[in-house]
């Protein structure tokens, strides 16, 4: 049995992350509800792939409180996470879905009946009894989809799922992230594809030099940015 | 007729000595890797996923262990189970049993010091996404040995390779009793102080044919797997 606890809302209080003498984020403050697609925008090394990381709790804070439906156990419960690129398990697509019902408690006797419906949502189907390694990128990221979406997340969290993937591929795992969303999981997801992010967003959270600068509606984000840091990104200036 | 003639017939005309010399070689030694295999890979695995104080100690011992010289552990245990010895009651001293707990202890140490750093390996590639699946110690340990099974075969096969060779322990535990303890290596060695070299040279070849065939079927599984597992 899963325990009736809720991941969400997913709160960082004052959340700072140190490498060194490097500030890799700096004091960032941000709520994490149930809603339309939270995309996390900004140029390589603002700090997306690191703060996606400390909202799944791989990493702990070296200042400030991350906490999870009010806990603070950084226990992943009811949500879920999709990297730039996903390890395959050296086993069949089928096999790695299996496993990953298994991890999120599924009892055995449903774990091929849901694996098979989950293959399906994620259109691998055919593919079920291939070796997940030897599948294309795209098709493992859609696989990598599908394992998380076993979890029966509450939040799923992707770092640029898309980002070594062509435009074929990439439009896969756009169609199966908005269907999540309009099942009603609440998608965080970093980009650095503007695009896509015109494409998926609800709201647009910018990020620069580990900083926030910026949180809108993706519309007012796009038509009026308010501060000087994103006015240049989204002209395509480079922003250091 | 020259000696290694002699050797080949021996061979061709599956001579009953030399068979049951060469069973009794394989059995132990199989069943050595098998027992080394089930103590040797958690081990292994265990180490490579924690950290503990003194850890690095522990592994350095392990790496040495791995040149643990057979006839100290042939020594070792031959005092263990000796009749006067803490395990003497056993009274399984001088035979195949004995021989088979002195190569496994030869050979716990390489399993485990090679399943070390290729779970270690692996952890460094699934340790992310083994987290965002909140998979437990146990699973960890599990998941990974699974997944290197095929970079395991090697393990196996050092194991083996170095329990087949060796003489000097089973020498000492065995007793190199005729038609009971007696392997391919001791009967070599027996054999060719005798100065009966066709019989030395026969199981020599046999030994080396035996190696070789596994080497060759533990490369072919690994090309194999690559190709079906990527």
């Amino acid at each position: 049995m899963r325990a009736p606890v809720s991941d969400l809302p997913l709160v960082l209080d004052d959340v700072s992350l140190q490498a060194g003498a490097t500030a890799i984020l700096d004091r960032i403050s941000l709520t994490i509800a149930p809603g339309a697609p939270t995309l996390f925008i900004g140029p390589n090394g603002s700090g997306k792939t690191s703060l996606l990381r400390l909202c799944m709790g791989l990493a702990k804070p070296t200042g400030g409180r991350i906490s999870w439906g009010g806990r603070s156990d950084p226990t992943p419960t009811r949500r879920a996470f999709v990297f730039q690129r996903p390890v395959m398990l050296r086993r069949t697509a089928a096999a790695n879905v299996t496993y990953a019902l298994a991890q999120a408690g599924e009892p055995r006797a449903r774990r091929g009946e849901r694996a098979v419906a989950l293959l399906e949502r994620v259109g691998l189907a055919d593919l079920a009894d291939r070796p997940a390694r030897l599948l294309s990128g795209g098709e493992q990221q859609r696989l990598a989809l599908a394992r998380a979406l076993a979890r029966d997340p509450q939040i799923l969290l992707l770092d640029e799922p898309t980002a070594s993937l062509d435009p074929a591929a990439t439009r896969a795992v756009e169609e199966i992230v908005l269907s999540a969303a309009q099942s009603g999981i609440k998608i965080a997801m970093a980009s650095h594809d503007l695009g896509q992010v015109r494409r998926l967003a609800g709201e647009v959270v910018f990020l620069a030099r580990g900083a926030l600068c910026e949180r809108a509606a993706a519309s007012d984000f796009f038509d009026h940015p308010s501060t000087p840091e994103a006015r240049a990104f989204l002209r395509g200036d480079l922003v250091i | 007729m020259p000696d290694h003639l002699s050797a080949l017939q021996l061979i061709l005309n599956a001579d009953p000595t030399l068979l049951a010399i060469v069973q009794l070689s394989l059995s132990v030694s199989l069943a050595a890797v098998a027992l080394a295999a089930a103590i040797g890979m958690p081990i292994g695995a265990l180490l490579a996923l924690t950290h503990f104080p003194g850890r690095a100690i522990l592994v350095v011992l392990l790496n040495a262990m791995m040149g643990l010289p057979p006839v100290v552990v042939g020594l070792a245990l031959y005092l263990l189970l000796s009749r006067s010895g803490p395990l003497g009651e056993l009274g399984i001293l001088f035979t195949p049993t004995a021989m088979v707990l002195a190569q496994t202890v030869l050979i716990v140490p390489i399993i485990a010091a090679l399943t070390r750093q290729t779970v270690e390996d692996l952890w460094i590639e699934y340790r992310d996404e083994l987290g965002a699946m909140d998979v437990g110690a146990l699973g960890r340990m599990t998941t990974l040995l699974w997944d290197a099974r095929f970079s395991l075969l090697t393990a196996l096969l050092a194991g083996f390779g170095r329990a087949a060779a060796e003489v000097g322990a089973v020498m000492i535990v065995g007793g190199n009793i005729d038609g009971f303890t007696r392997t391919m290596t001791t009967a070599v060695a027996l054999e060719t102080s005798k100065g009966n070299l066709p019989l030395a040279m026969g199981l020599g070849a046999i030994l080396i044919v035996i190696v070789l065939a596994i080497n060759a079927a533990a490369w072919g599984t690994r090309v194999w797997s690559q190709r079906v597992t990527g």
